[in-house]
């Protein structure tokens, strides 16, 4: 501090102009709250660690399967549940990205469990490399060998890579993640997208014309509000043909609900602000009320409960995926892929492993967004 | 929050239009009324719902009705009832709902829906239960524990807890236990019923979603608490640490925890259709599962119209509880 006083110059500084005229001058623009909440959200480190790789998601999602060899659907019966394998990833061992399978094989002696392995691994004795973790004395599963099976090698592939392995069909995983996460994504969006339009319209017109018009609008909702979401959706789903949209517009149908309830309350508090009443005494349209002056200060809550339901858009798709209302083969999402994944769990685990994580990193970094987003909009958050 | 099956804010504003509309006793037995009178509104709005879009479903209920002569289909038709007109079978599918027939399996021969519900729901109903007890208290703790250490490392490790359990799917956790707990360790059994020790898993990956919902809830309310004034006044006098906490904080940071336990329990509803699946569990969910790829409609229906009035009436009796509960509400009216 000291060091600093003596660098200043003190001719650098001037008198601050204190005429009648100047000192109502507002010397900096005032910051908006979306400017103000853009700032806050910069500072968040989560908040953009989130989005960097949300981004980073959804240009894979949309260029790896055309960058890719093979398409979603491409089956190969001869190719199936080949192992991960990655150029360059191949080459460190522990990662296991090498393309080849290990496993461990019990028996009353080598031998034994050796012939067990051969018959796991399609009798290619040739690609399989054995190493005797014990000799075993002859008793039953006293003999312990693993076996590591390169069945690119086994197959004659060696120049092919299938970066996340081959499914029980010989369709390269890799491919049809990011294709599922795709569509996952686009069915997540466009439902938070059609919530909101429904959401806002419904709310905004219940809460801005009141009255008898507000009364109706609200017994309607709250009956819908009672009906559970599954119950509709599962409903839905049955009678609408399976696809993209089918899912689309049964989490939509009663999606709204919550977005309208949230804007019908904003709208009721703001209308009895007094910047409203003064716009109206000025003699300003409605429509004009409605853009100037509701529409900006709603908008933080409608884009943080947006953010929410993106999320839950994903998990309900995974869920009714999994629970078999989901999309018809071959298309893929995360929750097909999931629930194809669960069925050779114990056999080829990564065939879970990779959509599972990227759905759980998906719900994370929505999460994560959507916290920062409502701390962002909500000022009495801040610290 | 939209498609979960609740919005925390929803309760939120059901409970604050109930705090300042009851003024005392009279109006606690008209909001309890006006709800039920909802209830039934809604129930029957489902089942006509669920009637028409049965009537809409494309094809015959019969799997080979092609097989099948004229006489054969009409003898089937006319046990079913299928022969009468619309309107009478509506009025029958009714009649039956109001005392508890919820219709025929298609696919197990003869046996009535509510039959098949009733031998199932004791391995979902156990598992309900202990995820929900299991989830609550874990959570609780969780959250009393990042409240009272706010900011510091515990806060921010169960924080991350929170996070990652509110985000992670419950079928993926499933996978992660089944794999690495039974298939790996070998600790506990794979999957299917066999007494307590095969509902463990299960359980532990229901109880996660609402154990890190309970724990983030209760974060905020107990720092809210917190910092009330009464906290600051027990403070003055000069009252421990620990009875400020026990005695003033958590009593009160408790009571809204109720209104999400009822959105809770339906999120719990909707993960036994899964956990059941994936672990084989022999409870509804299981049932339903294999119901829907099996295209068994009255079993499909008749679940949906279970779950329908177990989520309205856990809904109902939590409102109520939690108008009874909180003494804030009761008398914030009187004056």
């Amino acid at each position: 501090m000291e060091n600093r006083k003596k660098e200043l110059d003190k001719n650098l500084f001037r008198p601050a102009d204190r005429t009648e005229e100047q000192s109502d001058v507002i010397a900096r623009k005032s910051t908006t709250l979306l400017q103000d909440a853009v700032r806050s959200l910069r500072k968040n480190v989560f908040f953009m660690i989130s989005l960097f790789l949300l981004l980073v998601i959804v240009l894979m999602s949309i260029f790896a399967p055309v960058a890719s060899d093979y398409t979603y659907k491409e089956q190969d019966l001869n190719r199936s549940l080949m192992g991960p394998r990655i150029p360059v990833l191949e080459d460190i061992s522990f990662l296991g990205l090498d393309g080849t399978q290990t496993k461990t094989f019990n028996g009353n002696n080598v031998q034994a469990a050796e012939m067990k392995a051969n018959l796991q691994f399609d009798n290619q004795e040739e690609f399989i490399t054995f190493e005797t973790v014990s000799e075993g004395d002859g008793s039953p599963n006293s003999a312990e060998v693993k076996a590591t099976y390169d069945k690119y090698a086994a197959k004659g592939v060696e120049d092919e890579y299938f970066y996340f392995g081959t499914d029980r069909l010989g369709r390269d995983v890799w491919t049809r993640v990011w294709d599922g996460t795709r569509v996952s994504l686009l069915i997540a969006f466009a439902a938070a997208i059609i919530d909101l339009v429904i959401g806002v319209a419904y709310g905004g017109i219940a809460a801005y014309y009141g009255g008898r018009v507000d009364n109706y609008m609200m017994r309607f909702l709250e009956v819908i509000i009672g009906i559970p979401n599954l119950v509709v959706v599962i409903l839905m789903i049955l009678i609408l043909d399976p696809g993209i949209w089918a899912i689309i517009i049964a989490l939509t149908i009663t999606g709204w609900t919550s977005m309208a309830r949230i804007v019908r309350g904003e709208v009721l508090k703001l209308k009895g602000h007094e910047f409203v009443l003064a716009a109206r005494t000025l003699g300003a349209p409605n429509r004009k009320i409605i853009a100037r002056h509701l529409v900006p200060n709603v908008m933080g809550l409608i884009i943080v409960n947006t953010m929410f339901s993106i999320p839950s858009a994903i998990f309900f798709e995974a869920f009714l995926s999994f629970i078999g209302l989901g999309l018809p083969s071959p298309a893929a999402s995360l929750g097909t892929l999931i629930n194809d994944g669960f069925k050779t769990l114990l056999t080829t685990p990564s065939l879970l492993v990779f959509p599972a994580v990227l759905i759980s990193v998906l719900m994370i970094v929505f999460n994560i967004l959507g916290d920062g987003l409502r701390d962002a909009f909500d000022p009495k958050m801040r610290k | 929050m939209a498609y979960t099956l609740f919005s925390i804010g929803d309760y939120y504003q059901i409970m604050a239009n109930f705090a300042t509309t009851n003024l005392g006793g009279a109006h606690v037995a008209r909001f309890i009324g006006q709800r039920i009178i909802y209830m039934i509104i809604t129930l029957f709005l489902i089942a006509t719902i669920s009637f028409v879009l049965m009537k809409l479903l494309p094809g015959s209920p019969l799997a080979n009705a092609d097989k099948l002569t004229e006489a054969q289909q009409e003898v089937i038709f006319e046990k079913y009832g299928l022969n009468d007109p619309i309107p009478v079978q509506y009025v029958n599918y009714l009649g039956g709902l109001v005392q508890g027939d919820l219709g025929i399996s298609f696919k197990y021969d003869n046996r009535p829906v509510s039959d098949i519900l009733s031998d199932r729901i004791g391995p979902s109903a156990q598992l309900g239960i202990q995820a929900l007890i299991i989830g609550t208290v874990a959570g609780i703790l969780l959250g009393l524990v990042s409240a009272i250490y706010h900011n510091g490392i515990t806060d921010y490790l169960s924080t991350i807890i929170a996070v990652l359990g509110t985000s992670i799917p419950s079928f993926v956790f499933a996978g992660l236990l089944q794999f690495f707990v039974a298939v790996k360790w070998g600790i506990l059994p794979v999957a299917t019923w066999n007494g307590f020790e095969y509902s463990i898993l299960p359980t532990i990956a229901l109880a996660i979603f609402p154990m890190a919902t309970c724990a983030r809830f209760m974060r905020t309310e107990m720092i809210e608490v917190l910092n009330e004034d009464y906290i600051t006044t027990a403070r003055a006098k000069g009252l421990a640490g620990s009875a400020i906490i026990f005695k003033h904080g958590i009593r009160n940071a408790l009571i809204p925890l109720i209104t999400i336990l009822g959105p809770l329990a339906v999120g719990l509803l909707t993960g036994t259709l899964v956990i059941e699946q994936i672990f084989s569990v022999p409870g509804i969910g299981e049932q339903f599962v294999t119901s829907v790829t099996s295209n068994d409609f009255p079993i499909i229906m008749g679940t949906t119209m279970f779950f329908a009035v177990v989520f309205i009436v856990m809904i109902l009796i939590i409102d109520i509880l939690y108008g009874l509960i909180d003494p804030r509400i009761r008398l914030s009216g009187k004056d």
